[in-house]
């Protein structure tokens, strides 16, 4: 078998999972599931654009959720305005992108301490300054977003009818989101981050242009971030301040963390399982204390994630 | 905005102000010994006014802070042996991350071992009404204590850095760990011991403020946020930055009040802060960090 | 053998669903409730779902609701939007719930307005804002009293103490922004000018900025909007800067809690409330007095903790609830819904509910009593 086949045996394996749940659901009478489900896909897709910055480009960011919120609040914005209904998601992401553009040009010029700070920072200010607008709702968010239409009858939204397209729709932009972070990963720029995160002194002596690569990955990221909160503001036909708010940051940042840092597939598995069980309220009132515990175990007895921990103790390998 | 007016705003902002600073010497001292951040910083603060507040329940008032800030000194000292003493050359990331996951836990611990609600220690002298005229102006005495504490710490930490042999290890370690060994100073207890110092001041700190700000569960997060702006722009490492830094945030703050709504204070002092990080990444008054080391 | 095996098989059947329709008769009653206990909110949401879980407890030690055993199940949505979603789908998808009570914040209740009405499931709120029953949704109701009523009872008070020029501040939160906004629109009905209005952050922990600035306006009175702990520091931080005004806050000051954080300087605040802080000073024959001293007794024995007017909110939902179903007499979600509506003179601890199909809270300016601080205990302001 070919190298590039074996490659892509998981993204196979994954995409038939993704089309059976919703037949196994509803074949076990538990099609309620795919709520959750869907909302964790879009939660996901944060995770793999931080991924890409965090794991492979070594930049941290503890204020991705203020992608995120920037994403949601501009679709929300823009869709209960009585603007043109159409323009609320890719605006959504395009404001992401500009905002991290404009960030990301000086704050990528920070390291260690300085960028963590600075990112934290950022987030603080936009979750600020939903905070303090009117315009945004301020403590109460945005309410009665109505549906996404996109073509033929295909819509984001919670309405109990659509939500079987919802999940194979949200899904749908993980899997591509997958496949573009695997490729872009692989590519010559993949290589490029790689060698940044390893030494971005020796990375710059080698010819790689390190400032250009780091702000694209950011801007890349914040557009992953950007469309799930645009998708998932009309998904729930509404978005509060909680989405801006730094424990937010702090979860993506676990998620990542616990997948393994430049591990793409683990911060998927993770962050689907992980932020499903939240949804649902399994860990009750000890919620933001399982992700707490999460981020003080994995970086003390598995940095490199809890698949390498379980291959390596487990398997033996 | 008569003169009575602008004082009282340079007066409020000097309050918060020298809150941040203590915050931030928190982190400072901790950087110097160990160059992490401290994440958890804030909630030693709340740890720290919260022990005095149930202690005082039956304790007189000294002896219940003085018991409170052992005890956070303590908490310090067991997070640095259980979670990060054989840890060996974490990178920076790891640390950051621990160190934030760390304060979750403290917080939410928090909030089961007492509750939801607020808490506020007794004034230290006087009562909540208690209030003194300084040139038109009005302040709580509770704020001579804020003030006192601040100048207490820094001229503390500066005699024991400048003139202790463990003090002068400290500085040591910070500048070079490696030639800091080779010397023969024992770098695990210095590590141990800049907990301590960090947590008790941060407990010291939550003592006195806890009168005019009060005690939350959830308080430490802002004040981790705002304490590490003021250390940063103080030039990490330099205790004197991080006060002057501090009270310059407190008053900028402050100022932003009188002309923009309240709800925009805290984005003035953290757009200044990255602001000023990204013109002088080295903290304004790094110059002075640079001549006297942590200091 | 064959007609033993069909009738063996035919007695399985009756047996199952002769129990299948007993069950039916007395199934039990489903309540989700999505309230804010952990998180910014817990001060509002842990009281509530103390209360909710103390009366079901002992309605299900008493023999249910109209014969019926309940069970509850509470979500923690730590105060955000979207887990409240989430939740209120799990809880009507899933759990399939008669009824939700809560959630705790006006943000939240206002994110599922849309989504219970088109799911047909009983929704009562436990947040104040008005716009969750205005417009009327036909399944959405709310048993906090108007934020309205509270501005209306403040600037009556302020009009009687001649006041004519204030101050507001308000929090950043649901509570605050709505409360500001009903301020704002009823001062020239009372003829009351707003000279300054601030709003600030719900995590502040020091107000003499501001306050210097609102001083500066020259106004008579300070009116404080929020549910925060600013509503005790806000009171200390006025005696220290010599603001030396009426402090008047809104229903969120019912809780002693702030009374003693803020000490001395508590003394004199007036604010409206509902009657459940002074239910021992009310006259005997006073209607609520009842239920409010046996809620306050109980809550209080059982949780060691002093009973505020928000784990009342959740009492009140339980009640109007409990009382729809008895008379109802099923479980239909429809017939329930219309048994609520047509409520008429049931005794909570926030006030005496008549709803009708225009009027979803139920509760009017009655409901309301003035109270202020002193020696440290809340009283009836002027008695």
């Amino acid at each position: 078998m070919s190298r590039s086949a074996a490659r892509n045996i998981p993204l196979l394996a994954f995409a038939a999972l993704g089309a059976c749940v919703p037949v196994a659901l509803s074949a076990l009478k538990a099609d309620f599931y795919l709520t959750q489900l869907t909302m964790s896909a879009w939660y996901t897709m944060v995770a793999l654009g931080l991924c890409l910055l965090m794991g492979y480009a070594g930049q941290v960011s503890m204020g991705h959720a203020g992608f995120f919120s920037i994403g949601g609040y501009t679709a929300a914005v823009i869709a209960t305005a009585g603007m043109p209904s159409w323009l609320s998601v890719p605006a959504g992401v395009a404001a992401a992108a500009l905002i991290a553009f404009l960030v990301g040009i000086p704050v990528l010029r920070l390291k260690g301490h300085y960028l963590a700070m600075a990112t934290l920072a950022f987030g603080f200010i936009v979750s600020r300054i939903i905070l303090g607008t009117p315009l945004l709702g301020q403590a109460d968010g945005i309410s009665d977003i109505p549906a996404y239409h996109l073509v033929a009858g295909l819509a984001i939204s919670g309405r109990r009818a659509l939500r079987v397209q919802n999940f194979y729709l949200a899904w749908a932009v993980v899997f591509v989101g997958l496949v573009a972070a695997m490729n872009l990963v692989r590519s010559r720029s993949g290589r490029a981050l790689r060698a940044i995160r390893g030494d971005e002194d020796a990375a710059a002596a080698s010819g790689i242009d390190v400032a250009r690569h780091k702000l694209a990955v950011f801007v890349l990221s914040a557009v992953y971030a950007g469309l799930a909160g645009a998708c998932i503001a009309h998904f729930n036909g509404g978005i509060g301040p909680g989405e801006a708010g730094i424990m937010k940051s702090v979860r993506y940042v676990a998620l990542v963390a616990a997948g393994g840092m430049a591990n793409l597939w683990g911060t998927l598995g993770v962050s689907a399982v992980l932020t499903f069980l939240s949804l649902r309220g399994a860990f009750g009132l000890y919620d933001d204390a399982v992700f707490g515990a999460l981020l003080v175990g994995i970086m003390l007895f598995a940095p490199s994630g809890v698949f390498t921990l379980i291959r390596k103790r487990v398997l033996g390998r | 905005m008569g003169a009575a007016q602008i004082l009282q705003y340079l007066l409020s902002g000097v309050t918060t102000g020298s809150i941040y600073a203590i915050v931030g010497i928190g982190f400072t001292i901790i950087y110097n010994a160990t160059g992490i951040i401290n994440f958890a910083q804030g909630e030693f603060l709340m740890l720290g006014g919260m022990i005095a507040i149930s202690l005082h329940g039956f304790l007189p008032l000294p002896q219940a802070i003085a018991l409170a800030v052992v005890a956070t000194g303590l908490c310090g000292v067991g997070v640095q042996l259980v979670f990060l003493s054989w840890l060996r050359r974490p990178d920076i990331l790891r640390m950051i991350i621990i160190t934030i996951g760390l304060s979750i836990l403290i917080r939410e611990a928090a909030l089961h071992v007492w509750d939801e609600k607020v808490h506020a220690l007794v004034y230290w002298t006087g009562d909540e009404t208690s209030s003194l005229a300084v040139l038109g102006a009005r302040i709580s005495p509770q704020l001579l204590w804020v003030l006192g504490a601040c100048a207490l710490m820094v001229a503390s930490l500066t005699l024991f850095f400048r003139y202790t042999l463990t003090g002068k290890a400290m500085r040591a370690c910070a500048s070079n760990a490696t030639a800091a060994r080779l010397c023969g100073i024992r770098l695990p207890w210095l590590v141990t011991l800049s907990f301590f110092l960090a947590a008790a001041m941060g407990a010291l700190a939550g003592c006195v403020v806890s009168p005019m700000t009060q005690t939350q569960y959830d308080m430490g997060t802002s004040l981790a946020v705002k304490g590490f702006t003021c250390a940063v722009l103080g030039g990490l490492g330099s205790v004197g930055g991080a006060v002057a830094a501090g009270i310059l945030v407190g008053v900028l703050e402050s100022a932003s009040i009188s002309v923009l709504p309240l709800a925009f204070k805290d984005v003035v002092a953290l757009t200044i802060m990255l602001a000023i990080l990204l013109v002088r990444p080295q903290g304004l008054f790094a110059a002075i960090g640079r001549k006297t080391g942590p200091l | 053998m064959r007609g033993r095996t069909i009738f063996l098989v035919g007695f399985v059947l009756a047996v199952l669903g002769s129990a299948a329709a007993w069950a039916a008769d007395t199934a039990a009653v489903r309540i989700g409730a999505v309230l804010a206990v952990t998180g910014p909110a817990a001060n509002l949401g842990l009281p509530e779902s103390r209360t909710l879980q103390m009366l079901v407890d002992d309605a299900n030690r008493t023999g249910g609701i109209a014969g019926r055993k309940v069970e509850l199940i509470i979500k923690d949505s730590q105060g955000s939007a979207e887990k409240a979603v989430s939740f209120a789908k799990q809880l009507v998808e899933e759990e399939r719930v008669l009824a939700i009570i809560g959630p705790t914040t006006s943000g939240e209740s206002m994110k599922l307005k849309g989504y219970v009405e088109e799911n047909e499931t009983i929704m009562i709120s436990c947040a104040a804002a008005e716009a969750i029953v205005n417009p009327v949704a036909k399944w959405v109701f709310k048993v906090p009293q108007m934020d309205s009523f509270a501005a209306r009872m403040i600037y009556s008070t302020m009009k009687r103490m001649g006041i004519s020029r204030v101050g507001v501040v308000a929090s950043n939160t649901g509570f605050g922004q709505g409360g500001k906004a009903q301020l704002e629109k009823l001062a020239p009905e009372y003829g009351i000018t707003i000279a300054s209005s601030e709003v600030y952050d719900a995590s502040a922990s020091d107000f003499t900025g501001v306050l210097t600035k609102v001083k500066g306006q020259g106004v008579q009175a300070l009116v404080n909007w929020s549910v925060e702990p600013a509503q005790s520091i806000i009171p200390k931080n006025m005696k220290q800067t010599g603001f030396d005004v009426p402090l008047f806050q809104s229903h969120g000051f019912g809780n002693i809690r702030y009374v003693e954080a803020a000490g001395k300087a508590a003394e004199g605040i007036i604010f409206p409330c509902g009657r459940l802080l002074v239910a021992d000073k009310l006259p005997a024959d006073h209607p609520q007095k009842r239920v409010l001293e046996g809620y306050k007794k109980e809550y209080e024995e059982k949780f060691k903790d002093e009973v505020s007017t928000f784990g009342g909110h959740a009492y009140d939902a339980f009640l109007i609830l409990s009382d729809a179903i008895t008379r109802a007499g099923s479980i239909e979600p429809g017939a329930v819904r219309d048994a609520i509506e047509q409520t008429r003179g049931l005794v909570g601890t926030a006030g005496i509910f008549n709803f009708s199909p225009t009027d979803h809270n139920g509760l009017t300016m009655d409901a309301f009593e003035m109270l202020t601080v002193r020696n440290g205990q809340f009283a009836l302001l002027g008695k």
